[in-house]
Parts: C-alpha cells; structure tokens; sequence
C-alpha cells in the first residue's frame, strides 16, 4: 500500500456563501488576496514535504477560476515541487487533455519535470469536472473521444525517440513532434488515469494504466474497479491485476485523540460542502450520457450532492467516502471499504481542506505517516492481487 | 402526412413532409422540430412543407465527424438535389438561419426567396462582449426568459413528455453545444460571404428575443444585398412557436409577393 497526500491548495477566505451564486467558475478574483494567497502556497508547499519527510509521497492535481483549487497550471507547482522534495514520488492528477489544445506540450511538460525530479514522476490524466468546461472554452461534447486520443499521443510522444513523427487524428493535427527531453523514466513515468464508469475504467485496464477514483464509497468504487479488472483480463493482460494498478481517494483524517479526529474530519467536509455549483456549471450538455441526463430530468439526484445537502462526518464514514478517527479506527474502515471493493494499492489522501489550520494538517498527517501507513503496508503487501478470488472461482 | 428516412453521406436523415403546393424547406432552431409545434398547419395550407431534423436532433443520425453547421450545409445541399428541387423556398430559424445562410453562400441559385427567423451565425459586435448571450451559462429559468415572450407558457411539462422525446430534448442540447461552442454561435467567414446571398431576403425577429437583439439582426441583414427585417409582437426567439399565426402570415405572404 502506498499513500500519498493530496492538497487542493485552496482559498477558504471567502464571504458567506449564500453572497454568491457559485464558488467555481463565476466568483470573481477581487475576492482573492494575492498577500495570503502566497502564504497559503509557503503553507501548502510545507506540508507537501512534511508529508514527503514522514515517508507518504506527494499528490496535486488542477481546476480552474475556483477558490476550492487555486492551482490552474498543476505542471508549475510540479516543477516546484520537484526541486524542493527530494524522494518523494510526484503525481499530478492530473493533466486535462480533453481541455489541453496541445497534447505535445503536456509531453514536453511532464518529460521536463520527470528529468526534474530525477525520475519521481507519475503522470495522471483526467477528464476534468464539468466545472472545468467553461473555463478551458472546451466544447463538453466528445471529451472521452478527445481525452483518449491525446493520451494515446502523448505515450507515443515521450517513447518515440528517432526524430519526427506526424500526428494527424480526429481532434489534434502535429506535422513534427519530436520531444526533447525525453523522460528520464524507462519507456516513460507511470500514467495514471481517473474515471468515475466502469466502462472508462475498462478502457484504463486494458491499457494497464492506473486507475483511481475518488469519493465513490462503496458500490460505485467497487463498480469501478470491477471494470478495470475486467478490461485488464479482455485485453489479455492474465488474470492477476496487481493491487498497485488500482487507487482510491477519501477524506482521511487521523489524530490519536477521537475528539481531535472529529474536528478534524468536520473540517475536511469542507470539500464537500463548499462546493456550491449551479446546475448550468455541474452538468453542462454532453458531459454526461444523454439517458443520464433523461434521469435527472425525471428527478434523480448526483449521489454526491444528495450527500452535500446533508453531509456529517458519520454519513461520510458510513459511504466510505471518509476515514477518520484514532489509528485503530481509521484501519478498521479502511480495511472494510478495501474488502468490499476487492483492494487497491494506492491510497490518495485528501487531508488538507478549507480551514484545517497548518498545526492540524499536520497532526493529521504525521498520525497517518506514523500509526496507520506502517500496519496498511504490513495488511495490503504490494505483490497482492487485486479482486475477488473466492467469488471467481465459485463462479 | 409522413416521416421518412434519408441516407445522405452515411447518416440517416429524419424528414418530415406534409402540405400541398411550392416546396418550402423549414430549418428548425435549437430546440429541434417536433410535428406538434403549432406553425405547421398554417404553412403546410399553403406550402408542401419539408422538415429535416437536423444531424443529432430528432431521430437523426449524428456521424462522428459531423461537428459544424457548415457540414449541415453540405448535406442540406444533396438533400436538395435528392427531392429534385432546383430553387426553393427556405425558412431557417436560430441555428437553422444560420445554415440557411451557409447553404445560401455555397449554392444561392438552390435558394428562390430566404427567410431567417431570428439567425445567428455571423459576429458583427466588438471582441469583448458575446453577440448571442450564453444560454449554457445561465440557469434554465434565466434561459427561458431570454428565449421566450411568455416563458411560463412555453415552459415544457416534463412530467407529461414520454422518454422518446426527453431523449431528443437532451440529445438535441448536447448536439447545439457540439455545432455552437467555439466560436459561439457563429462562423467568422460568413459575413464575407453573404454578399453572394443576392436573393430577396426577410430578417424576422420577435420582439421581446433576448438572444438575438435588434442591432445585430439588423446589421446581419445588411450584409445580404437584397433584405428586409420585419418583427412580430408578442414573441421571442421562437415567434413560430409563440405566434404562429402572425408568423405563417408574415413568412408566406414574403414568398407569395
């Protein structure tokens, strides 16, 4: 099991929501004092490496024209990031290539920082939130298409290594592509992708990158990884999906004190329950399946924003969407969640949020690095197999 | 009465047709056609009235390199030369102005008389505001009072509609914002290629659209050489659907002139 801590680098200093429509998209930036703005960044940067110093590598991903993320060109922070840690792994989870005009420059991008960071890189690619949409001025239709062929181009960018090759696809046209530098990773860093369908998830399996989630709970996560582990098997890959292809993302919040834990975690819902977004951002046309969008109209709800409405650190524990509480609690619910969606090897972390102050961040973090990581590692050894033996051969 | 089935350039065309007289081709808006919508009757007493649903509205087939309105243009072209129609009448409404004009600027000797209900298309106002106000950006209530006149007698009432027609409501959305994003609503090179568009034209506007204003389907209609504008009370976006009766007899009485 590997952890990594994942910090949206976000700007809580905002004026009472029920003042602005939404926080993403349309909030305007007089809101945002550059003054603490740069101390958030000294902040978040710290806990970054006191992550990297208690032996948890390090997670950041990107959204745009939002308070809950300022973090609009993850690549720099990256860059950043990969002068000032020193052994640490590096995700960026992660490039928006559905968003990116240019998939060639997101290469260039992530081969620069992996010969930064000396090989640390692991290069994530997402979608994007619809929220995102707006911001890049990127058609929400045919995203998934687009999302695929950049990522397929830009494996061949950074393993192509004997001058020019031409790129001329449906969405992205590249007369010479010709990278330097390559990667400093062997034929290039470790991708990783997040999808929320099985059927995405299938598609990352059959590539054998990894796959991560987030904030999916129970049924969902295991709904996903059951796609993966399916389009790993389809695609001739064996039978064995190693735990290490597979990633789930929650609020973790960790203290020795149980009281300490659930202050804790009440702040970390903060990234749930400040994410006001109209319906016009959080489902712009094309985004999601026209027969999921016929659902909504007949009254189905998001579970997430059903969950938002009435969000409590119980709620949040019991959808498997938190883990918090003292060492012993916290390994309990991980190992129940891990169980019942057949196990994965890599554990993102969101344990910074809103106003969880530095001190609390890190008592967060050091009580995971130190009480929890070791005893995950002993319980879910790398070399495990991933999925449901039993069942499998029952079946 | 009839609905058929068209294959133009490996997409199936749904085209709706009925009426007696002159062939008039009807190019719907954004919010798709459906052979309920009040203007129909009206027309088709005088006209022999021909309805594609537009490449992803409808039931019609959406192909993956199909993503402009131009592409809608090309195929309402063979679609032309398929019923053997040499010269015709058109009506485009919103987008369906737009390909209109597009069709106009290829081929305008296919086109006898044009009218344009409310088009967008061209940019005529400065960078740094949007021509055509961003319907996807605002919330379906402040969309609707943009689009209509009377919004809470247009509102649809979903709970009555089956999941066929929710399925081309949400399908015909998506494929608006597949054909209108970038650039928004428009084509920049279509303004220097109207003034080809030498046929007599009418610009109709209802006045109380809040997505088309005054100034810019005035200053659309001046690039055409030969148009007029004309605007009907009482209405907005959509004056086929909230005066039809007022819009059959300013559109018919146009192309009987």
């Amino acid at each position: 099991m590997r952890a990594w801590h994942f910090s949206e680098t976000a700007y809580p200093y905002l004026p009472p929501a029920d003042t602005y429509p939404s926080i993403r998209v349309s909030l305007p930036s007089r809101i945002y004092d550059p003054m603490k703005g740069a101390a958030l960044y000294d902040r978040y940067i710290d806990e970054w490496l006191i992550a990297e110093d208690e032996g948890v590598e390090i997670m950041l991903n990107e959204h745009h024209q939002t308070a809950t993320c300022v973090d609009p060109a993850a690549p720099l922070m990256l860059a950043a990031l990969a002068r000032l840690s020193k052994k640490a792994r590096l995700l960026i989870l992660g490039n928006p290539v559905a968003n990116r005009r240019q998939p060639v420059r997101v290469a260039e991008e992530m081969a620069m920082i992996d010969v930064l960071s000396h090989g640390r890189l692991e290069a994530g690619f997402v979608r994007g939130v619809p929220y995102e949409i707006l911001p890049a001025n990127s058609n929400p239709v045919r995203m998934n298409e687009r999302h695929w062929e950049a990522l397929d181009l830009i494996v061949k960018t950074w393993t192509h290594h004997d001058g020019p090759f031409s790129h001329e696809g449906r969405f992205f046209h590249h007369r010479s592509i010709n990278i330097w530098p390559r990667c400093y990773q062997q034929p290039h860093p470790p991708v990783w992708v997040s999808t929320t369908s099985p059927g995405g998830a299938a598609e990352v399996g059959a590539r054998g990158f990894v796959q991560a989630t987030f904030l999916t709970g129970f049924d969902a996560t295991r709904k996903v990884f059951d796609g993966y582990r399916r389009g790993w098997q389809e695609a001739g890959r064996g039978r064995d999906v190693p735990i290490d292809r597979l990633a789930y993302a929650a609020l973790i919040y960790v203290s020795d004190s149980e009281e300490r834990a659930k202050l804790g975690a009440e702040k970390l819902l903060w990234y749930v329950t400040a994410n006001k977004v109209p319906p016009h951002f959080a489902n712009p046309p094309g985004y999601i399946p026209v027969a999921a969008n016929v659902q909504l109209l007949r009254g189905a709800e998001h579970p997430l924003s059903a969950f938002g409405k009435r969000a409590s650190v119980e709620s949040a524990i019991k959808a498997g969407i938190m883990f918090a509480g003292t060492p012993d609690q916290v390994i309990k619910q991980i190992a129940k969640h891990y169980d019942h969606v057949g196990g994965y090897g890599q554990l993102l972390i969101m344990g910074q949020a809103g106003f969880l102050e530095h001190d609390d961040s890190v008592h967060g973090i050091r009580m995971f690095a130190r009480e929890v990581y070791p005893r995950l590692k002993q319980l879910y050894p790398d070399a495990t197999i991933s999925g449901f033996p039993a069942a499998a051969a029952a079946g | 009465m009839k609905t058929t089935t068209i294959r133009i350039a490996g997409l199936d065309l749904e085209l709706f047709e009925t009426g007696q007289g002159p062939a008039l081709l009807f190019l719907h808006g954004g919010q798709g056609f459906n052979s309920a919508q009040p203007f129909v009757a009206p027309l088709a007493g005088q006209r022999r009235l021909l309805v594609p649903s537009h490449p992803g509205f409808g039931k019609s087939s959406l192909p993956d390199w199909l993503d402009s309105v131009d592409d809608i243009a090309h195929l309402y072209l063979e679609l032309l030369d398929r019923l053997d129609l040499a010269a015709v009448d058109v009506v485009g409404c919103s987008i369906g102005g737009w390909i209109a004009a597009e069709m106009a600027t290829k081929a305008p000797e296919r086109i006898r008389r044009l009218v344009m209900v409310g088009p967008v298309g061209v940019k005529v106002g400065s960078p740094d505001k949007l021509d055509i106000p961003d319907i996807f950006a605002m919330s379906q209530d402040d969309a609707a009072a943009v689009l209509f006149h009377d919004p809470a007698r247009m509102k649809p009432d979903i709970a009555q509609m089956s999941d066929d027609e929710l399925t081309a409501t949400v399908r015909g959305r998506e494929t608006l914002a597949l054909l209108t994003w970038e650039p928004w609503m428009h084509n920049p090179k279509l303004k220097h290629r109207l003034h080809r568009v030498a046929m007599p034209a009418l610009f109709v506007r209802g006045e109380s659209d809040g997505l088309v204003s005054a100034p810019y389907m005035q200053a659309y209609a001046r690039l055409l050489p030969k148009s007029r504008t004309a605007t009907i009370a009482a209405a907005g976006h959509a004056p086929q659907l909230e005066q039809p009766q007022a819009f059959a007899s300013t559109v018919l009485a146009f192309l009987e002139e």
